[in-house]
């Protein structure tokens, strides 16, 4: 599954960031994984944990947030919830609708505990 | 472990030429490798600030699948300098594609060179069809792998003599869901779904439906045949995404195909 193509890419650009600043472990990485994004949370835990093992990563916390899908009307500009990328603008039932949030699909952050 | 050659390359990718024969290419992860050594050799300043003496923040801001998009990127560069255009072509397993490669191929190959690459995870079935029509393709067997990445058609491309101002078609994993994520380089992304696939189905894929510049609707000869609501399927399309290039045509009588060789070729001679 895609899952675990993303979960090795995430491993490989913590664990390059991670001997670049000389760190010991990893202990958690913050992730932005929109809702809208293609990308199911659960299957990326599990097969996160089975990639990391043996990496800077092993047993680092997956801190996941989940922007939610909001969509804006082209035509009048509202801006409403979205749960997929088809919708209907709430307000002129346009079906011009750009996602402006929930697509969000990257690496924030890496915690790191020092050590050799 | 390989059962043509006896490595133990387990699982990744391999690459085949048409005709069954042993010849076969391994990918390995040569490009992460380097990727790795060029982060290495960077100079770093030292005097981070620390919250407190035992661990820290490091902000990356990062793509999930940075380095697959940098790749891609590098093969989108290197296409554009060449004048190749590059066709994605996804689908569900059986919708047409290489039936569609086909048909198409021989028209386009009389306006400009064409060349093929075929994904499956195994057999090179679809590799020989394409052989048949005496345009240069070359297989990757993905093995256990749903999707094709910018890594594989990185190795495939420098397998494939390629001309300059030519066509390269890559025709992806069966597979309407990973597919979508993974940017291989390519000018356009062709979603192809048939009729007897049901009305519904961008609804119910909308990533890959969002993901395509092109949407073509195959297999129109078995409308008879079958409960699919044409506009209706095309509305559902067009409400996922609203810039979609709709087509309608039956790869094995050639109803409506005229229709998209044209607008393939003036979009390949637009600057």
């Amino acid at each position: 599954m895609h899952e675990m193509s993303i979960a090795l890419s995430i491993i490989e650009a913590v664990d390059a960031k991670g001997r670049e600043e000389g760190c010991g472990k990893i202990s958690e990485i913050a992730l932005l994984l929109g809702k809208l994004s293609g990308v199911e949370p659960a299957a990326l835990r599990f097969c996160f944990s089975a990639a990391a093992n043996g990496t800077l990563a092993e047993n680092a916390r997956l801190a996941i947030t989940e922007p939610e899908g909001v969509g804006e009307c082209a035509e009048c500009g509202a801006r409403f919830p979205v749960t997929f990328f088809y919708a209907e603008c709430p307000k002129c039932r346009s079906l011009c609708i750009t996602i402006i949030s929930g697509e969000e699909f990257m690496i924030q952050s890496i915690t790191i505990e020092e050590g050799e | 472990m390989c059962d043509t050659c006896g490595c133990s390359a387990d699982g990744g990718a391999v690459l085949r030429k048409p005709g069954g024969s042993d010849d076969h290419v391994h990918l390995g992860d040569g490009v992460e490798q380097q990727t790795h050594n060029h982060a290495a050799d960077e100079h770093h300043d030292h005097e981070h600030h620390h919250h407190d003496g035992r661990s820290r923040t490091v902000v990356l801001e990062q793509h999930l699948l940075h380095n697959n998009n940098l790749l891609a990127e590098r093969n989108r560069g290197y296409f554009e300098a060449r004048n190749i255009f590059v066709l994605n072509f996804l689908s569900s397993p059986g919708s047409g594609k290489t039936s569609l490669l086909e048909t198409i191929i021989p028209l386009l190959k009389r306006r400009l060179p064409v060349a093929v690459i075929e994904g499956d995870q195994q057999t090179t079935n679809d590799a020989d069809r394409i052989d048949a029509l005496g345009v240069p393709v070359i297989q990757i067997n993905t093995g256990s792998g749903c999707h094709l990445d910018a890594l594989m058609v990185n190795r495939a491309v420098k397998e494939l003599e390629l001309h300059d101002h030519s066509l390269l078609c890559i025709e992806n994993v069966g597979n309407l869901v990973c597919p979508a994520l993974f940017d291989l380089g390519e000018a356009l992304k062709v979603v192809i779904m048939s009729v007897t696939e049901g009305d519904d189905k961008p609804l119910k894929y909308p990533t890959m439906f969002r993901e395509a510049d092109v949407c073509i609707l195959n297999k129109i000869d078995l409308l008879p045949y079958v409960a699919c609501d044409v506009a209706k399927c095309r509305e559902n399309a067009m409400r996922v995404n609203h810039h979609l290039a709709w087509f309608e045509l039956s790869a094995t009588t050639g109803e409506g195909v005229p229709a998209l060789v044209a607008w393939l070729e003036q979009r390949m001679l637009q600057p």
